[in-house]
């Protein structure tokens, strides 16, 4: 029980199959129903996908959990429907200050690029973005939502998958074409795969505590290294809703958990660093370590990793729940492909390719950001230390202060998927990269034409087709600001095959329909 | 030409995971002495006698402020 959130509890309904007896055969089942499994479940049915969705509790999540969504998450969840109304909800937020002992060293400003539809990052407590993803997936009748459903057992046959899963009333069997393992970072289906991490658990303990604060603080991200009131570690202070502050205290290596976690041990510790003068309640306190790890495969035959069952990151960079939301975003097109016969199950690898890169890049990041914060050893800590107190007035000092690089869309350069250039272009859209968002006249926004489907983003009028529907700038399309032509290097005849999930496919001087042909059959893995 | 102030390293996350990952495995003791060669190594590099004035001159006005 928090004092500024009850939380929902939703019903367990027996279904009709369990009932029945009877065992069914579901397209896709969804294990976990948290961001990661609420979106892929959307994102399933956005494309015609039946889903089972199953979840072993029934209501949202509790704790400290995940806080900043970036814009391209939040576009996804706009092209899902719910992006404005969870902008709306949540902080925005784009000035960080990084302070060393009692002086500011450095401020950035994640300035937002003008002309995006989405903000560059917000903040808003999970339980929130949770319960607004279930109300959605609750009106949507291709989902099937199932509280108090957990997953038992599982076997893989060249056919399908045999599942047992446990209710109030008892197992029961029920088979599916595919599984997505949204089961968080204790996934029981890895551990039912025998399934092990590969990568490095940090020693470091940390103490998080979400606060009610009384005080009218900067909507601002303010990081510390060693302040006077918590010496030699680091502390960060994040703005959620509700008047919700969450503060997260590095306590070291030998720290206690349990008494750390004691409110006339925490209550001191705030109380250092916010002042006499300043009222606050305790909302939630744990005390938490972190990994930088994944799976060394996220697709096993019919069963697919998502999320923090597949990969997990320190949270220093917001990495984690963003890119469980990309990988939803990029499996779920890839599933109905497959499911509809227009690709072979070999589509399903191109997710390994591109997510398992995604999540090499998200933990590289997070590591060196890891070993910024809390340097191993003392050579580290003093350098760490002179970069600070350099960056105070040295330019060339503050690229190398490193507090959480924030997360960022991962380009798929390297994708399978990719039809190479042929041309020259003055664009970052290269094959593989996320598309940029930019005003289509009349308040439209370019990411909300580009539609469900493949794409032919084009610069000119197109010879009648039917590869894929086609959006011409310019007369599908307004570019009242000129502002998707620059982004794109839009010279006339230019030619951008766009993917389902809105990153570029290939991209053309001219239109061939030879060549487009061949571009898509190549993202859609055939051969 | 005058000492650079402004960021000139390209990648600098990856520049910053090199310099630690250098004293992998080091003592306290070598991890001193690595920094050390590194500072003589990189004033051989520069060479100029006023940049690298102006670099101490930076350094020891940082450290004392």
């Amino acid at each position: 029980m928090l004092k500024t959130y009850t939380f929902p509890e939703y019903a367990y309904q027996q279904s009709p199959e369990q009932r029945a007896g009877q065992v069914l055969r579901h397209p896709v089942v969804i294990i976990g129903a948290g961001p990661v499994g609420l979106t892929a479940a959307l994102d399933c049915a956005a494309r015609g996908l039946r889903v089972l969705l199953l979840d072993d509790n029934n209501s949202v999540s509790q704790g400290s959990r995940a806080v900043c969504y970036a814009k391209r998450t939040l576009e996804i969840w706009q092209r899902l429907g719910l992006g404005a109304a969870l902008a709306e909800q949540g902080v925005r937020w784009q000035v960080g200050k990084v302070f060393f002992r009692d002086e500011l060293a450095y401020q950035f400003d994640l300035l937002p690029q003008a002309q995006h539809r989405m903000p560059a990052m917000i903040n808003l407590q999970q339980y929130h973005l949770e319960e607004a993803l279930v109300r959605a997936c609750q009106a949507e009748p291709l989902i099937d939502l199932r509280w108090k459903h957990k997953l038992v057992a599982l076997a893989q046959r060249p056919e399908g998958l045999a599942l047992q899963v446990e209710t109030p009333d008892g197992r029961f069997a029920l088979e599916a074409d595919y599984l997505l393992a949204c089961d968080g970072a204790g996934s029981d289906t890895r551990r039912m795969l025998g399934l092990d991490f590969q990568g490095q658990v940090f020693q470091d303990r940390f103490l998080i505590a979400d606060v009610i604060m009384k005080a009218d603080f900067p909507t601002e991200r303010w990081f510390w290294f060693d302040p006077p009131f918590h010496p030699g570690q680091s502390v960060l202070l994040h703005k959620q809703c509700d008047g919700v502050w969450r503060i997260d205290f590095q306590l070291g290596r030998e720290a206690d958990p349990a008494e750390e976690k004691k409110p006339e041990k925490v209550i001191p510790r705030i109380q250092a660093m916010l002042g006499p003068d300043v009222e606050f309640e305790l909302e939630w306190v744990s005390v938490y370590q972190f990994a930088c790890r994944r799976l060394q495969q996220f697709r096993h035959g019919r069963v697919l990793f998502v999320g923090d069952s597949a990969h997990q990151v320190s949270p220093f960079g917001a990495r984690g729940a963003n890119s469980g939301v990309q990988d939803a975003d990029n499996l779920a097109w890839k599933l109905k492909a497959v499911l509809d016969g227009r690709a072979p199950q070999a589509l399903l690898d191109s997710y390994h390719a591109e997510r398992a890169a995604a999540a090499d890049e998200n933990i590289l990041n997070s590591t060196r950001s890891t070993d910024f914060i809390s340097p191993k050893s003392r050579a580290s800590l003093r350098l760490r230390n002179a970069v600070l107190e350099l960056a105070k007035t040295e330019a060339f000092a503050r690229p190398l202060v490193n507090s959480g690089r924030l997360s960022m869309p991962t380009h798929y350069a390297g994708s399978p998927l990719n039809t190479p250039d042929e041309d020259v272009f003055d664009s970052a859209m290269r094959p593989g990269s996320p598309c940029l968002d930019a005003p289509a006249g009349e308040g439209g926004w370019l990411l909300e034409r580009l539609g469900q489907g493949f794409t032919l983003l084009a610069f000119g009028a197109l010879p009648p087709q039917d590869l894929a529907p086609a959006l011409v700038v310019g007369s599908d399309l307004a570019d009242s600001a000129g502002l998707i032509a620059e982004r794109y290097d839009g010279r006339p005849g230019t030619v951008y095959l766009i993917r389902p999930d809105q990153h570029v496919a290939a991209r053309w001087r001219g239109f061939d329909a030879a060549k487009v042909a061949a571009a898509l059959r190549r993202c859609l893995g055939q051969p | 030409m005058p000492l650079i102030r402004t960021p000139n390293i390209p990648d600098p996350d990856g520049f910053y995971e090199a310099l630690i990952h250098a004293q992998r495995d080091l003592s306290e003791e070598q991890a001193d002495m690595l920094l050390a060669k590194l500072v003589l190594i990189l004033a051989n590099q520069v060479g100029e006698r006023a940049v690298l004035d102006e670099a101490l001159a930076l350094a020891r006005a940082n450290t004392l402020s």
